[in-house]
């Protein structure tokens, strides 16, 4: 009898421990998650992810707990890494790719108490927000340079998906052009892909082939750079500072800084603030969209000039989507002084004046 | 310059891993064995290119490195399926899911570091003739190889003693053993052959076509590759045709939206797959030419008994 009155006692002393530990798990720091697409080492989408993860347990120090799990696919293992997630304790996640959309909401539903933050998406929730950073303010500044830059006044984009908020990046940026170099049009080719190396570099060749010298891209492989800086043209990076692949091409790169947008919301979850059915778009304003240093090739009055028309983007008195905006088969679709309406701007399939081609549909 | 030519030029990059994981699966073919582990291969191969160019800084090295791994990965295969005769088409499917989460994981930290790629071959005189040079002789020397392979491998299969040793055993195991070939030895080289093969495909990948490391790189490659043996029916010529083909397609469908053909993009990348199935259905219309060049025994096991 005393053997199996001391494993009980044993086994009370293991339940005491453990709610003990539930207990102060609590009242311990924050436990914050992040899911991610690709590797941390993939010097592009990802990569810059994890760099505001870095930055947000830098500023919140031992009041939070982050997490990540990296080459998450977009099928229905996201589902299983956002519900293990949420059943291990953390309070606040970051799904950081669009395709999270559909399994996010599925467990957002089964955890209500879970606060989930979608990257890119459009479907919110009592307990989902979402963020995206205004990746055509970035575009528009590089289609300036661009324009300055050009020799033969072809631009390429290589494109990932024809989906309305990449074509809006493939129109900025020839608004960009044509604002300094009005000769200038854009070949625009779509990789069926957001990264595929071997493809983008095929797209990078085929676009410089056909006369263009300056590209850029919103695909996710610096394989364009490469391509550019092989043939001695140039080459804008997208995510992040390509430089490295590329020095002499790489003009400069539209990238992201998340660090503020976590630091905000996980102190809106620590202080109680925090609500649902929020969609965030952060730009040039709040530091979301980040140039990195240009080229030393990139004379210094364009640079002025770039960093300008930044100044005017940022304080709201240039829009370059205002009027008169003509598309390319020359129907006016903004007015002289109007502005493009929201949803216009939302669902753009369209190109502007410059673009070759259309949209695929 | 004409627009073709970096056209034809991209085709020849995009090609030049194909040709050489292909060919080196139809040695492995025509001896009788089907090695479905070529895309993992690629992908080792791959990696351990990479990571010896940047160790080392010297491309040559590189290729050596990622024809050994291919080889290694080969040599598992061989010992399953030729010594414990292991199912081939499962044992290779098994090297292909081993081959991708292997490099992944070998390759975690190497993500994202750049390589300079590889510098074009110069040829006196010739390189810089008008579009001759500029279609034919400025490419890495890897293309080169390429085609060098193919004359080894014609000349090996159609011309050689060894290569008609190999067929025949490729017809018929059992025949081949008693008249006294060594038909494991020999299946085990032709296996490790297509190993170092494919590993130099994929090395060609991360040191050349792309200079970097990402994982599952090779994107496929490895099964278009294996679907060219048969699309070449087992003929060497046929299977490198068929491999510029591929990449010709695959070039041309990003041209002619560059030039502004309204072709929806879902259907463009769709072309060069839809090419390979037509194809094979012309081909397989016409069994004869199947029935002649499949070696008899490809995927069985051979027990040489006692």
């Amino acid at each position: 009898m005393t053997r199996y009155t001391r494993v009980l006692g044993r086994m009370a002393a293991a339940v005491l421990l453990s709610c003990a530990a539930l207990g102060a798990q609590a009242a311990g720091p924050l436990k914050v998650a992040f899911v991610y697409l690709g590797p941390v080492g993939d010097g592009g989408w990802t990569f810059q992810h994890d760099q505001g993860r870095q930055g947000l347990e830098k500023a919140m120090g031992t009041a939070i707990k982050t997490t990540y799990i990296e080459n998450v696919p977009e099928t229905a293992d996201a589902e299983r890494v956002l519900r293990q997630l949420a059943a291990d304790g953390n309070e606040l996640i970051f799904a950081t790719s669009f395709g999270y959309m559909e399994p996010l909401l599925k467990v957002a539903k089964q955890f209500p108490k879970v606060k989930f933050e979608h990257v890119n998406g459009y479907k919110q929730a009592t307990n989902v927000v979402t963020y995206e950073p205004i990746f055509d303010q970035g575009f528009y500044l590089m289609g300036i340079i661009a324009g300055k830059m050009t020799k033969t006044n072809t631009l390429g984009f290589i494109g990932s998906f024809p989906i309305p908020s990449v074509v809006r990046d493939a129109n900025a940026f020839i608004l960009g052009a044509k604002s300094v170099n009005p000769k200038s049009t854009l070949k625009v080719v779509w990789a069926s892909t957001w990264y595929d190396p071997g493809k983008e570099r095929q797209a990078a060749e085929t676009l410089m082939g056909q006369g263009a010298d300056v590209l850029s891209q919103n695909t996710d492989s610096p394989a364009g750079i490469q391509a550019a800086e092989a043939k001695g043209k140039y080459a804008f990076a997208l995510d992040s500072d390509m430089s490295k692949y590329g020095p002499k091409a790489h003009l400069t790169a539209s990238t992201e800084n998340w660090t503020d947008y976590y630091v905000q919301e996980t102190k809106a979850v620590i202080a109680g603030t925090w609500t649902g059915n929020r969609a965030t778009r952060w730009g040039l304003k709040e530091k979301m969209v980040v140039m990195a240093p240009m080229n030393v090739a990139v004379p210094a009055d364009v640079v002025k000039m770039v960093e300008d028309k930044k100044t005017a983007i940022a304080n709201g008195s240039f829009d370059y989507f205002g009027g008169p905006i003509k598309d390319n088969t020359g129907k006016e679709r903004v007015a002289a002084g109007a502005k493009l309406p929201v949803g216009d701007y939302m669902s753009m399939n369209w190109y502007v004046e410059g673009v070759e081609g259309s949209v695929p549909q | 310059m004409s627009p073709f030519v970096p056209m034809v030029q991209s085709t020849v990059v995009a090609a030049t891993p194909l040709i050489f994981a292909a060919l080196g699966e139809t040695i492995v073919e025509k001896s009788g064995v089907l090695n479905l582990g070529i895309e993992g291969m690629m992908l080792v191969g791959a990696i351990a290119g990479f990571a010896a160019t940047l160790a080392t800084g010297n491309a040559g090295i590189g290729f050596v490195a990622g024809a050994a791994a291919g080889t290694a990965m080969a040599l598992i295969f061989a010992v399953l399926t030729i010594s414990l005769q292991t199912n081939q088409v499962a044992t290779g499917l098994a090297l292909t899911l081993f081959g991708i989460g292997l490099s992944a994981f070998v390759g975690h930290d190497l993500a994202g570091m750049p390589l300079p790629g590889m510098e074009g071959v110069t040829f006196p005189v010739l390189t810089s003739l008008p579009l001759v040079g500029e279609l034919l002789f400025h490419y890495d020397p890897m293309v080169y190889g390429s085609i060098i392979l193919l004359i080894a491998v014609m000349w090996f299969l159609e011309r050689s003693h060894a290569g008609l040793k190999m067929r025949a055993i490729g017809e018929s195991p059992a025949v081949a053993h008693s008249i006294g070939h060594p038909v494991v030895l020999i299946r085990y080289l032709a296996v490790m052959f297509g190993g170092a093969t494919s590993g130099i495909a994929g090395a060609y990948l991360s040191e050349v076509q792309t200079p970097m490391w990402a994982e599952g790189m090779s994107a496929g490659k490895g099964w278009i590759a294996l679907a060219l043996v048969v699309f070449g029916t087992w003929r060497p010529g046929r299977v490198v045709l068929g491999a510029y083909l591929f990449g010709g397609v695959t070039v041309l469908q990003l041209f002619a939206q560059g030039i502004g053909l309204n072709v929806p993009a879902e259907f463009l990348s769709m072309l060069p797959y839809a090419a390979t199935v037509v194809v094979l259905v012309i081909i397989c219309r016409d069994p004869k030419t199947i029935l002649l060049n499949q070696p008899a025994s490809l995927g069985r096991s051979f027990y040489p008994g006692t």
